[in-house]
């Protein structure tokens, strides 16, 4: 029986494993998500309709964006363009979360697409060294997402309803929370493989050079598909 | 009924991008090229995601980013769980930022 308390994550199913390990995104979101529903009711937005914003785009970039043009009295149309730019990068990181998806059958695979974030793509793909062969279940990758999805939705209803009760040093803190989390996510392999690190830092200047030229949505595509393609250069048959 | 439109338009942009590869990935045999570019996606965004956004989280505070960065590397080379490292970050930021602004 110890053995068993001791060893808990085992004796999980991957869904639930997928739940902790999905936690930290939930935590950074929530604050973010708050500021994101209190500006969506400056912009006239009631907190069902900014709730429903984040249910079913769940696109943290693309919303604030979408209400802050609302704001500056921009068209229905020119906010969807613009919208569907800034979500080229999923494109790309799509590919690769679709790529550990290929025994998935064609349902899950739609559904989980659906939540592919910045965050739940990098906690999947980079996430600790272990259990690899666990993250590539349906249940696990639904588990880590929907917990990301639901901290996203509940802090809009808070930030909504309460409109800004969380001051704006927290909101700060947590976002540089989740560069935070990128960090950690990239550091251990980076480590381990220097082309990986290399690919890393490539891609860092890069986009830092394309930022100058582009705005950040597509500095970060072209810097990613182009810093990737180090990669086939770099890497071994076998990765 | 403009709001709904617009959010339900956003929501296809949203969706469209991110559901083209589940549709197509599978229909195709890909080189080994095209592989090791797939496999290298991951670190190549994650660099671009990190830097400069770091430095731009507060536009005129750079240095607060900088600082948060610096401690989720230093804690990372430590081999300190992700959520520690996260969370390291978290304070540091939070502390910062009512010792010296």
């Amino acid at each position: 029986m110890n053995e068993r308390i001791t060893t808990d994550n085992h004796s999980d199913s991957a869904f639930v494993r997928g739940v902790k390990a999905g936690l930290p995104i939930f935590l950074g979101y929530f604050p973010i998500a708050i500021a994101f529903g209190a500006l969506a009711v400056q912009a006239n937005f009631s907190w069902m309709e900014a709730v429903f914003m984040s249910l079913i785009v769940f696109a943290g970039a693309s919303q604030f964006v979408g209400v802050s043009m609302i704001i500056a009295g921009a068209g229905t149309a020119q906010i969807i363009a613009t919208t569907f730019f800034l979500n080229m990068r999923h494109l790309i990181m799509s590919l690769a979360v679709n790529n550990q998806m290929r025994h998935f059958s064609a349902g899950w695979k739609g559904f989980l697409s659906f939540f592919i974030t910045d965050e739940t793509f990098a906690l999947l793909l980079l996430g600790g060294g272990k259990g690899l062969e666990e993250k590539r279940t349906p249940s696990y990758m639904a588990g880590l997402m929907i917990t990301a999805y639901l901290g996203w939705a509940s802090g809009t209803a808070a930030g909504g309803l309460g409109a800004g009760f969380i001051p704006a040093e927290i909101t700060t803190a947590m976002t540089v929370g989740l560069y935070g989390l990128f960090i950690g996510l990239l550091v251990p392999p980076a480590r381990k493989s220097i082309n990986f690190a290399a690919i890393a830092i490539s891609s860092m200047f890069l986009n830092w050079a394309l930022g100058y030229l582009l705005d950040t949505g597509w500095s970060i595509v072209l810097a990613t598909v182009f810093a990737a393609g180090l990669g086939i250069f770099l890497i071994k048959e076998d990765g | 009924m403009k709001v709904l439109l617009l959010i339900v338009g956003m929501a296809l942009v949203t969706y469209i991008p991110r559901l083209l590869p589940a549709l197509f990935l599978d229909r195709f045999k890909f080189p080994a090229w095209f592989k090791k570019w797939l496999e290298s996606i991951p670190y190549a965004a994650l660099g671009a995601l990190i830097f400069p956004g770091v430095l731009l989280v507060e536009k005129d505070q750079p240095l607060l980013g900088l600082a948060g960065g610096v401690v989720a590397f230093l804690l990372s080379l430590l081999n300190f769980h992700i959520t520690l490292v996260m969370t390291g970050t978290i304070v540091t930021v939070i502390l910062l930022q009512y010792l010296f602004l």
